[in-house]
């Protein structure tokens, strides 16, 4: 049953094949035989999974039942759950239960889907490599030496190794997508304000967006028709209407401009990955699609701009784990200062600590204008380059990262390498607009990602042009040799 | 040296919604501890802010009620700091677009003149909550009930330039908003919270001083004293030669004194930027006619049309528009009686010596504006005197029925009966030959003087009771 899509378990699950609670049973013994090598959850609650797939039952059998109802799901540990731990993957949270569940989480509940359990990831979705969690860095199914990606790498890995059939994730920068390029999973981030941020720990505000991990483009279309809409608790959600994402799934692509941005095509692309980069648009041709070429001018500001907003925004965000209210305190504060200090010294980890001073220096007094307003003039260039290129092309295509998944510990003391991970996801970030990763090869047995950019709330139009690729090739449904095991 | 003081006022002022400016907690005040805190005002984690459309409508009520700039597009940005009591660690106010901008009103001064008023800028803002530092063992409790009470901060540019200039200004910023209906103004519950910027400056000299802030100071009084204060304090380091430290200070109401703030109280560095959970806020043209069109009638029109249509002095004027409240008790005892200026009359010395007595508002008036303007028809039809009219306002005031009721249980209707008035001024008469001698002994102008005697021993025997009026002539016939 693992190695079903959520629409293949959806019928299965709809002609009575299995029940959910067989299906609940079936991906909870997964985790529990896989989890210890791959460390993809935080937390499992498997009497509450049961408990919600009774439900579904119970719903499937009155007949009232949606294509998610009874499908076990994981949530990225950064979106509350209602008496169920959301950590953040920080020692800060380790002990905080939210007594609200996040939109996100709220809605696909809503729809019928079991909750399995919360996914690990980077301490406050900071990093691009699963490797700053509190609770130890999640390794790749695919290669147990390599990294599965961050900040949603438990998620991803999840997924790949068939712990849940579809987890949820959030992606300021690119963390759904490059974790789900190296694990071999599909992971869409939609358009800035799809998706509710409600109850879905804030990094970097303007930037982070949720969205849906899965194998298959039709699966990110079922959960993204779930998670999808206006918040009216969060201000920042698009009022613009949502639509079904799975209606246009088979559209043809005869006709699709896509655009080949130059400034990704260069150096710093590992040949294979850009190999396997350009099978696929091969592939887009052959269904008709037209390739062009255009050119993303200001994509070298990229990097720079994101990471003095990204951190400044972090800097103000975190600000609220202060020992006073919730979550970690220090021993026996002697007065305020001691508790603030000590509080914050010993609950954040170096990346987020390193992340928050960025964004504190940025936002300074006599600091402010030459970095966090330039930073925010290079986002609008960055921008209007993607509003400009969108005249010309309907999508854009390229590498959603520079290779595949390197190896456990080979950047942790390099933050900067680590930072260049993400220099083809973050612009969709700056400027907004959804972002896709599909599977499009193994280099080494390792997987890689073909990426796609939309115009804003063009999600339908990514999930149909990667529906079409995933009817044509079949890397997406490659499956690690055994979880975890390289 | 002759110094000129100059000074700034930044009021706080907390906004009359139901609900908190970022979340639908209620503001009600004196609640029990943390029990008006939502998940969005302890800032857990993953709570966003949601804009109180109502703290928008009331600061653009205000924005038109100064003749001010309304900002089409305006931002919230996030001042970081830490403090307990700030549970995110940024309040959210508004630094570069205010929602507010620049604007002017006329504040009455007591000798009868008026002085114009420049606002820079007001911008809405969320209050922090409490830190309690009493009963709890050496440690700080926190309530957050206050934390996201909409506030409006309201910034004076430096055009006041005395104490009495600062209380009047404060109070003509009462009582504009509470004709609007935006804040209830209670300053003892902190609803208007002052923070004054002063400085000294040679009588002459262009250029501004080194100024301080005063923070906090929560009454008129207090704000006059606090500036005596600092105006003798800066003087005296300016006179010996001294400079005053750009500092925030802090009024000690019970020693009389202000004093610096210690330095943790002061935060240096506040990293606004715009905040990113909430859009910025855009009104159009059309929003803003329809809230100008809403608006009530403001306290200085109320005090130009009292002047013309009651032929009320300026000061009088004033006073009775001051509060909406007095306002419309005042029109209501016109509205009763008919005559203007008896009614102003009544209501600023009677009523409103007895309220201040008693420490009342005149929403707790036990007399109310119909009982008062019946009382004021009595004189008016010579049912009774003026100064009986004050006994029976007494007795109102105690509580023992309407003024009819009064003057017939106490029997205290004026006696016009010319037979009865004619026998008591017979008896006067008889009864003071002495007096009646000198009277018809002395010249017109004497005789003014002494008809006196006779109307008040008339007035004694009637139990003041007699129409003065008809005594007067009764007794110019019989003295002849």
């Amino acid at each position: 049953m693992y190695q079903q899509t959520v629409a293949e378990l959806a019928r299965g699950l709809r002609d009575k094949q299995f029940s959910s609670v067989e299906l609940t049973r079936h991906f909870s013994a997964r985790i529990a035989e896989l989890n210890p090598q791959l460390n993809a959850f935080i937390t499992v609650d498997e009497a509450a999974a049961l408990a919600a797939a009774v439900a579904a039952d119970q719903r499937i059998a009155a007949g009232d039942a949606g294509p998610l109802t009874g499908i076990p799901i994981a949530h990225k540990d950064i979106f509350c759950t209602r008496g169920m731990r959301t950590s953040c993957g920080s020692k800060m949270l380790d002990n905080f239960i939210p007594p609200y569940d996040a939109t996100v989480v709220a809605r696909l509940n809503g729809a019928g889907a079991v909750t399995l359990g919360k996914t690990n990831l980077d301490e406050f979705a900071m990093g691009s490599s699963n490797e700053n969690s509190f609770y130890g860095a999640v390794r790749n199914p695919w290669n147990a030496d390599a990294v599965p990606g961050g900040s949603s790498g438990g998620s991803a890995a999840a997924v790949a190794a068939r712990m849940a059939p579809a987890a949820t994730g959030t992606d300021t920068g690119g963390s759904i997508r490059q974790p789900a390029a190296f694990c071999g999973i599909t992971g869409l981030k939609p358009t800035y304000g799809r998706v509710s941020r409600l109850g879905m720990v804030a990094y970097a505000s303007s930037l982070d967006q949720g969205g849906p991990m899965a194998h298959t483009a039709e699966d990110c279309a079922l959960l993204l028709n779930a998670m999808a809409g206006h918040d009216p608790l969060d201000s920042t959600s698009s009022a613009t209407a949502t639509e079904d994402y799975t209606a246009g799934l088979s559209n043809p692509l005869q006709g699709l401009r896509i655009g080949l941005p130059r400034e990704y095509f260069g150096d710093g692309l590992d040949a294979a990955t850009g190999d396997c980069v350009q099978a696929a648009l091969r592939e887009f041709e052959a269904q008709g699609a037209e390739l062009v070429e255009i050119s993303l001018p200001n994509s070298a500001l990229t990097i720079p701009a994101y990471y003095i907003i990204a951190p400044a925004e972090a800097s103000t965000n975190l600000s609220r784990f202060d020992g006073v209210r919730y979550g970690h305190r220090c021993e026996q504060p002697g007065d305020l200062h001691d508790l603030y200090t000590r509080t914050r010294e010993e609950g954040f980890g170096a990346e987020v600590k390193r992340r928050i001073l960025v964004g504190t220096y940025a936002l300074s007094a006599g600091y402010y204008d030459a970095y966090y307003k330039k930073a925010q003039q290079a986002r609008r260039l960055i921008r209007d380059d993607f509003l400009a290129a969108f005249e010309q092309v309907d999508v854009i295509a390229g590498p959603t990262t520079p290779g595949p998944a390197f190896k456990l510990g080979a950047k942790t003391d390099d933050p900067v390498a680590m930072y260049l991970e993400d220099v083809y996801t973050l612009a969709a970030n700056l400027a907004g607009l959804p972002g896709m990763s599909v599977p499009a090869g193994l280099v080494n047995g390792l997987p890689v990602g073909l990426q796609l950019i939309g115009r804003h709330f063009a999600e339908a139009q990514l999930l149909n042009v990667a529906h079409r690729f995933q009817c044509a090739t079949d890397w997406h449904t490659r499956t690690p040799a055994q979880g975890g095991d390289a | 040296m002759q110094w000129e003081t100059v000074i700034g006022l930044e009021v706080h002022l907390q906004l009359a919604t139901r609900s908190k400016i970022f979340s639908g907690s209620a503001t009600t005040f004196g609640a029990e501890p943390n029990t008006q805190a939502s998940a969005v005002d302890l800032a857990m984690p993953g709570m966003l802010p949601v804009l109180n459309e109502q703290a928008v409508h009331f600061a653009v009520m205000f924005g038109l009620g100064i003749d001010a700039e309304i900002g089409m597009r305006s931002v919230f940005d996030r001042k970081n700091y830490f403090y307990p009591d700030l549970p995110k660690g940024y309040q959210i106010s508004q630094f570069a677009d205010p929602i507010v901008g620049r604007g002017q009103f006329e504040i009455q001064l007591e000798d009868g003149s008026s002085k114009q008023i420049g606002i820079t800028r007001a911008h809405l803002e969320e209050d922090a909550g409490k830190s309690l530092h009493e009963d709890f063992h050496g440690m700080s409790g926190i309530d957050l009930n206050r934390a996201g009470t909409p506030l409006l901060e309201i910034v004076s540019e430096p055009d006041i330039r005395n104490a009495a200039e600062a209380v009047a200004y404060l109070k003509a910023l009462h009582s504009l908003v509470t004709y609007l209906g935006i804040s209830d103004g209670n300053m003892a519950e902190g609803s208007m919270r002052c923070d004054i910027n002063i400085s000294l400056r040679p009588q002459g000299q262009q250029e501004y001083g080194t100024r301080a802030e005063i923070k906090n100071v929560n009454s008129f009084r207090f704000v006059e004293k606090a500036i005596r204060h600092e105006f003798e304090r800066q003087a005296d380091i300016l006179e010996s030669g001294g400079r005053v430290v750009q500092e925030t200070r802090l009024y000690d109401a019970e020693r009389d004194e202000t004093r610096p703030m210690r330095s943790k109280e002061v935060a240096n560095d506040y990293r606004y930027f715009p905040e990113p959970d909430l859009l910025p806020v855009v009104i159009d043209e059309a929003y803003v006619q329809q809230v100008r069109d809403s608006l009530p009638e403001l306290p200085a029109a109320k005090r130009h049309r009292f002047m013309e249509a009651y032929q009320l002095s300026a000061y009088d004027a004033s006073v009775l528009s001051d509060s909406l409240a007095l306002a419309d008790f005042y029109e209501q005892v016109v509205g009763v009686c008919g005559d203007a200026k008896i009614a102003a009359n009544w209501v600023q010395v009677e009523l409103l010596g007895q309220l201040n007595r008693n420490e009342l508002d005149i929403s707790d008036s036990p007399v109310s504006a119909s009982a008062l303007g019946q009382l004021i028809s009595r004189i008016l039809d010579n049912s009774i005197s003026g100064k009986i009219a004050k006994q029976v306002f007494e007795a109102m005031w105690q509580g023992e029925g309407s003024a009819d009721d009064i003057i017939a249980a106490r029997g205290l209707k004026q006696v016009s009966d010319t037979g009865a008035l004619e026998a008591m001024v017979d008896e006067v008469i008889a009864n003071n030959a002495a007096q009646v001698e000198q009277f018809l002994a002395a010249d017109d102008a004497k005789r003014k003087k002494l008809v006196g005697f006779f109307v008040g021993q008339v007035m004694k025997a009637s139990r003041g009771q007699a129409n003065p009026k008809m005594v007067n002539q009764l007794l110019a016939e019989k003295l002849k």
